[in-house]
């Protein structure tokens, strides 16, 4: 496994996110408050794209008819059929045993750090005011 | 097969003349001085080829009114140790509340006296008013002490979809008892039986009451009727079998993708289906091929759902091949004999 620089941490606000290709594979890097995600980007389903998907909140119910929402933003719909996954753990909601959007790690390191390597970062200039976002794969 | 309990046979109420003497003075008196009778429902007319097999049926005498040939052709024939009565008969679809709840008190007395007295194989559901559930939830709590009552016996198309809160007092006064709920094949006939209106055609009506017991599932799933209700058992009559294995596909495919719209439906459908619902045999809608049979039984991935029956004397089978092949002599077993006493907790009782 090596780590693989795949934008500069600037680039993807909280709650913001980002399609990145990590060794011709497609990840969905979303930013929860400060913390890092990184998704295969590709549905468990039948492959649509979770990028692209509405980001929303868990809606729970202790009994029928009551609705109750929270976890804002942690959500992540596929926008094909509307498969709902959490970002922090990439498990589906209906089967989370079973289902799950594949995991990648992903940090954040200074670039000071970077220099140094060992890293992976053709693609991405690399400065040392700056933090960079890095997936393990 | 002398154990066999048959979960689903019809006798048949041949006048309302029978049910006078177990009305009230002011309704025995109403339907003669009203000259009301013949409260068959539309679903299944007495003198139509699906209300009774040729080799049943009795010149002069509508379908299961005869309690010696029930006996014999029934339960003696079939070898039943027990048989559900589920009677159908106009009081659950009466327009009036009132007359309907009339007819079906004195219906569940007169089943009682004359029928069940008549013959300790026989046991039966109490037949409520289906168009007024604070009426129906009385009839259950009058009868349910009579521990020959086994169930409560619903139409399959009612006024409304069966997970809406009108009906919470019959699946709460259901629970209660410990009783589960039977939804049998037919309708009220005051709404169309398909979404798109009426059908010309009893081939388009009786084909698309699988249909109407999808809707009543995804109906009581969808609303939280079994989380509401967890002692909840709900049994589907006449229903048909095969249709179920691609139900469910498509209930937990669709439910994956809005189940945020449902969020108290925490577990996939099929869960629900396969702890709460269960369906009887006849009809059970497949070819004679054991190999495909058991394949659908494979798909509905439960051996604990499936519970016998005739459905006599409406005319599913010839013979008595009563149960398709294909099925192992566990299976067999489970169905005619374990999963109809672990359905119905009062025929347990009664062998126990």
């Amino acid at each position: 496994m090596s780590r693989h620089v795949v934008a500069a941490a600037a680039e993807v606000p909280p709650g913001g996110r980002k399609l990145v290709m990590v060794r011709g594979r497609p990840i969905a890097v979303c930013n929860l408050g400060g913390a890092f995600f990184g998704l295969l980007n590709r549905c468990p389903h039948q492959g649509g794209s979770l990028c692209e998907g509405l980001v929303t909140h868990a809606v729970t119910a202790d009994r029928p008819g009551e609705y109750r929402m929270s976890r804002q933003g942690e959500i992540i719909r596929c926008p094909w059929h509307g498969w709902e996954f959490d970002i922090r753990t990439g498990q589906s909601w209906c089967e989370p045993d079973r289902i799950a959007a594949r995991q990648y790690p992903v940090s954040v390191a200074p670039g000071a750090d970077l220099v140094k390597g060992p890293y992976v970062a053709e693609t991405i200039p690399v400065s040392v005011e700056a933090d960079y976002i890095v997936v393990e794969m | 097969m002398a154990e066999t309990i048959d979960c689903d046979i019809h006798p048949g109420v041949p006048t309302v003349k029978v049910l006078l003497p177990y009305m009230d003075a002011y309704w025995a008196d109403a339907f003669v001085q009203r000259g009301m009778d013949g409260f068959d429902l539309a679903s299944y007319p007495p003198g139509s080829p699906i209300a009774c097999r040729p080799d049943w049926r009795r010149a002069g005498q509508k379908p299961g009114t005869d309690l010696a040939q029930l006996q014999s052709a029934a339960l003696d024939a079939f070898g039943a140790r027990f048989a559900i009565c589920n009677p159908l008969y106009g009081g659950t679809v009466a327009v009036s509340e009132t007359m309907g709840a009339a007819i079906c008190s004195a219906l569940n007395d007169w089943i009682a006296a004359e029928w069940l007295n008549a013959d300790p194989r026989l046991r039966a559901s109490i037949v409520v008013p289906a168009q007024a559930p604070h009426l129906a939830a009385e009839e259950i709590d009058r009868k349910a002490p009579d521990r020959r009552f086994v169930q409560v016996l619903l139409p399959a198309g009612a006024e409304m979809l069966y997970g809406k809160s009108y009906y919470w007092p019959i699946f709460e006064a259901a629970q209660r008892h410990g009783l589960p709920v039977g939804i049998h094949a037919g309708l009220m006939y005051r709404h169309a039986p398909t979404s798109n209106g009426w059908p010309s055609f009893h081939l388009h009506d009786y084909v698309a009451g699988a249909q109407v017991f999808e809707d009543q599932l995804l109906s009581l799933i969808s609303e939280g009727t079994f989380l509401r209700y967890p002692g909840l058992r709900i049994v589907l009559l006449e229903s048909g079998v095969t249709w179920l294995p691609g139900f469910i596909w498509r209930a937990i495919k669709t439910w994956r993708g809005v189940r945020a719209e449902v969020p108290w439906v925490k577990r996939s459908p099929a869960a629900y289906i396969r702890e709460h619902v269960r369906l009887t045999m006849q009809p059970f809608d497949a070819p004679d091929d054991p190999a495909i049979v058991a394949q659908l039984l494979e798909e509905i991935g439960s051996d604990e759902m499936l519970l016998y029956a005739t459905d006599w004397p409406h005319w599913q089978f010839e013979g008595e091949r009563a149960v398709p092949p294909g099925f192992s002599p566990a299976l067999l077993r489970r169905i005619t004999v374990d999963n109809p006493l672990a359905t119905y907790p009062r025929l347990q009782e009664s062998i126990a």
